[in-house]
C-alpha cells in the first residue's frame, strides 16, 4: 500500500505552532484571492487596499482598534464558554439585549449624572445579556438541550425583539423612518480619545481580557471551567457541580456580550439603531477559536479581525467589492485553521505496511 | 374547512424546504458527521439554483446544480472532518459562513430577480380525494419528490444493507471497521448525499418557493432544520412531521401578516424560533428520562483507524 497518512506527534514547540497558524492564514488568503481573481478582482490590490485602509493611516489605525472593542468582547464572551466546551454562538443575540437594555435605561431609568447612568445602563446590560446567556445555559445544564441550536434561535428572536422596539415605541420621530432611537443625552456617552470615535469601551475591553486571563488561569472556578470542559464526568466525580457551572458560565457569557453592546451604543453610536452590530457575535467565534482560547492573546487576534472588516469597508468603496467578500475571508481562515490544527497535532509521514501483517 | 384546507397545503409547501435538509442531515448525522452549515449549503444551492434556472430556462437543471453545488460545497467540510479528524462545530460554522458569503458575493447582481420555476399541478386520481388530495395532491412534482424520499429513506436507513452499515458506522465505528466496512468512505458519501440534500432544499426556496433570488433568504431554515433532526429523532417519518408543523407555524405567520392582524411582524416573526426552542426543550426532557433514543453514539467523533480512542 502507497499512500499518506497522518501520525501523532509528540512534542510541539511554540515556535512550531505559531507557523502553523501563520501558514493557515496564509493558505486562507492565497484561497480568499483565488475567489477574487475568479471574480474580476485583483487579489493583490485587494489586499493592498486592506492593509492601506486599515493602517495605512492615523483615521484608519483608530478604525480598527474601534473594531477589535466589540470583537475583544465578543471574543471573550465565546472563550469562556468554549472553555467549557459549550458551543455559545449567540453572542450576537446576547450583545444585541444588552444594547437594548442599555437603550432602555437610558430611555426610562433615572439616574443622577454620568456616573449613575454608566452603573446603571452596566447593570441592564449585564442583566439582560446575562439572562439571554442563562436561558440556554440552565436548559443545557438541566435537560442537556442543544445550546447550539438553543442560542442561535435566541439570536433571531432577540433580533426580531429590538426590530419590534424600533419600529414601535422607541422609534426616533425626528428620524424619518429609518429604525433608531433618538440620540443619547451626553451623560449616557463614553468619553472619545481626540478626534476619533475611539472611546472608553477600549479600556472595558482591556480590563475584561485582564480579568478573563485572571480568572480562568488564577481561581478556583477557573480551574473547575477547565476541568469540565476536559471531562465533564471526571469533574462531576470530583464534586463539581456541573450543571449549576454550565449555567452559570452563560450567564458570564451572556453578560460580557451584553456589556459589549453597551459599548457599541454608548460608546460608540450614541443610540440604538438597527444594524449596530454586523456579525460581531459571529465573527467572535472565529476571534476565539483563533486565539487557541488564550485570553492574552485574543486581543491582538481581534485588532487582525478588526483590518479585515475595516479593510472590508475600504474595498467596498474602493473596489466595489461587497461585505460579504470579508465573511467568505473569515469563513476560509477559520476552515484553514482548524485544517492547520491537524498538522500541529500529526505529521504527514509516507505509510509503509505496518508491521506483522504480511504485506509486501 | 375553506380556511384549514389551503392552510394545510400551505404548510406542507413551506416545510418542504426544510424537510429536503432535515433528511439529508439525518443520513450524514447517521454516519456519525455532524453539519452544522446547512445555512450556508441552504443559500449557496439557492443561488446555484436561481442561476442556472436563469442561464439555462429549466427548472430541473436548477434544482440539479443546487444539489451538486451543496456537495460540492459540503466536500469541504467532509474533507476537514472525515480525513483530517478537526472539529465538527467549528468546521460548520465556517462553512456556514461561507456559503454565506459566497451566496451572497455571487448574487449580488440579481437581488429581486425572478424566474421562472416549477408549479404545481394536481396529482393524478389521487389529486381528487376529497381532502387529502387539495392537502398533499395539489403541489409541484418537488413536494411529490419528497414524499418518495421520505418513504424510501426509511426503508434504506432500517431495511437495507447499506442502511445498517451507515448506522453501524454513526454508532460504533469501531465493530463497523472490524467488520470490514470503509468508515471514511460511509461517511463521505452520506455527508455529500446530506449537503447535495440540502443544497436541493435552498434550490427548491428559490427555483420553487419564491422563484426569486434573495439575499440570505434561508432566514435561519438550515439552523431550524438541525433542531428538526433532533425533533425527529435521526427518523424520516417523524422529522417529516416536524417540518410539516412548522411549515404550519410559518403559513400560519404569513397568513396573520397578509390579512393585516394588529400584531407587530416582528413578533410574528419571532414565531418559528420560538417554537423550536420550545420543541427542543420538550424533546431534550423526554429524552433525559430515557423515553426516546439519543443520537448517534459517534456522532462528532472523528475515527482514526490505527488509534485507540
Amino acid at each position: 500500500m502507497r499512500g499518506w497518512r497522518l501520525e501523532p506527534r509528540t512534542s510541539v514547540t511554540p515556535a512550531f505552532s505559531a507557523a502553523v497558524s501563520a501558514a493557515s492564514i496564509m493558505l486562507a488568503l492565497v484561497l480568499g484571492g483565488v475567489i477574487m481573481a475568479a471574480m474580476g478582482v485583483n487579489p493583490f490590490r485587494a489586499y493592498y487596499e486592506i492593509l492601506r485602509g486599515a493602517l495605512g493611516s492615523s483615521y484608519g489605525f483608530s478604525e480598527t482598534l474601534v473594531k477589535s472593542i466589540p470583537l475583544t468582547m465578543t471574543g471573550l464572551a465565546c472563550l469562556l464558554a468554549f472553555r467549557m466546551t459549550i458551543w455559545n454562538i449567540g453572542a450576537e443575540g446576547q450583545l444585541v439585549m444588552g444594547a437594548l437594555a442599555s437603550a432602555a435605561f437610558v430611555r426610562y431609568g433615572s439616574a443622577g449624572g454620568a456616573a449613575g447612568m454608566f452603573f446603571g445602563m452596566f447593570a441592564a446590560s449585564v442583566l439582560a445579556g446575562g439572562l439571554w446567556g442563562l436561558i440556554p445555559g440552565f436548559l443545557k445544564g438541566r435537560w442537556n438541550v442543544n445550546e447550539i441550536i438553543a442560542t442561535l434561535m435566541l439570536n433571531y428572536i432577540a433580533l426580531s425583539l429590538m426590530d419590534l422596539l424600533l419600529y414601535g415605541a422607541w422609534k426616533d420621530p425626528a428620524s424619518m423612518g429609518f429604525p433608531m432611537t433618538p440620540p443619547f443625552p451626553p451623560e449616557a456617552r463614553f468619553l472619545t480619545f481626540g478626534r476619533t470615535r475611539l472611546h472608553g469601551g477600549l479600556a472595558m475591553a482591556l480590563a475584561m481580557t485582564a480579568a478573563a486571563w485572571f480568572v480562568i488561569r488564577k481561581t478556583r472556578w477557573g480551574f473547575e471551567i477547565r476541568v469540565i470542559g476536559e471531562n465533564k464526568r471526571a469533574a462531576g466525580y470530583a464534586g463539581m457541580n456541573v450543571m449549576r457551572n454550565t449555567a452559570l458560565v452563560m450567564f458570564v457569557s451572556g453578560a460580557i456580550a451584553g456589556l459589549c453592546g453597551m459599548s457599541e451604543v454608548a460608546g460608540l453610536h450614541g443610540r440604538l439603531s438597527r444594524g449596530f452590530s454586523v456579525g460581531y457575535g459571529f465573527t467572535g467565534v472565529i476571534v476565539a477559536w483563533l486565539s487557541g482560547l488564550n485570553p492574552l492573546a485574543l486581543p491582538f487576534v481581534a485588532f487582525l479581525m478588526g483590518i479585515l472588516l475595516v479593510g472590508g469597508d475600504t474595498l467596498q468603496v474602493v473596489m466595489t467589492l461587497p461585505l460579504s467578500s470579508v465573511q467568505v475571508l473569515q469563513g476560509l481562515i477559520l476552515f484553514c485553521v482548524l485544517g492547520g490544527e491537524v498538522f500541529r497535532r500529526r505529521r504527514l509521514r509516507p505509510s509503509r505496511a505496518a508491521p506483522g501483517t504480511g504485506e509486501h | 374547512m375553506d380556511v384549514l384546507i389551503p392552510m394545510m397545503a400551505a404548510a406542507i409547501r413551506s416545510g418542504t424546504p426544510v424537510l429536503y435538509a432535515v433528511l439529508g442531515e439525518i443520513l450524514a448525522e447517521r454516519s456519525g458527521v455532524m453539519n452544522l452549515g446547512l445555512e450556508g449549503v441552504m443559500l449557496v444551492g439557492a443561488f446555484a439554483g436561481f442561476s442556472v434556472t436563469q442561464s439555462a430556462g429549466d427548472p430541473y437543471l436548477g434544482l440539479a446544480a443546487a444539489f451538486c453545488a451543496g456537495a460540492l460545497l459540503t466536500s469541504v467540510h467532509a474533507f476537514l472532518c472525515i480525513t483530517f479528524g478537526g472539529n465538527q462545530v467549528v468546521s460548520g460554522l465556517a462553512l456556514s459562513m461561507l456559503g454565506g458569503g459566497m451566496s451572497a458575493m455571487m448574487g449580488r447582481g440579481h437581488i429581486g430577480e425572478t424566474i421562472n420555476g416549477l408549479m404545481p399541478f394536481k396529482f393524478p386520481i389521487l389529486g381528487d380525494i376529497p381532502l387529502i388530495g387539495p392537502v398533499f395532491f395539489s403541489h409541484d412534482a418537488m413536494v411529490y419528490a419528497s414524499y418518495l424520499l421520505t418513504a424510501f429513506l426509511c426503508f434504506f436507513i432500517f431495511r437495507t444493507r447499506p442502511g445498517m452499515n451507515l448506522r453501524a458506522v454513526g454508532e460504533n465505528p469501531r465493530a463497523a471497521d472490524a467488520m470490514g466496512i470503509s468508515v471514511s468512505r460511509v461517511r463521505y458519501t452520506f455527508t455529500l448525499i446530506g449537503g447535495g440534500l440540502s443544497g436541493a432544499a435552498g434550490g427548491y426556496l428559490s427555483v420553487v418557493y419564491t422563484q426569486m433570488w434573495v439575499e440570505g433568504m434561508t432566514a435561519g431554515r438550515g439552523w431550524i432544520a438541525i433542531a428538526l433532526v433532533i425533533f425527529g429523532i435521526w427518523r424520516p417519518l417523524r422529522a417529516m412531521f416536524g417540518c410539516y408543523l412548522f411549515g404550519g407555524v410559518y403559513a400560519l405567520q404569513m397568513r396573520m401578516q397578509a390579512a393585516g392582524t394588529s400584531i407587530p411582524a416582528p413578533m410574528l416573526l419571532m414565531l418559528p424560533y420560538l417554537m423550536t426552542l420550545a420543541v427542543l426543550t420538550f424533546i431534550s426532557v423526554r429524552k433525559g428520562r430515557g423515553m426516546l433514543p439519543g443520537a448517534p453514539a459517534s456522532l462528532g467523533n472523528p475515527f482514526r483507524r490505527e488509534e485507540r480512542e
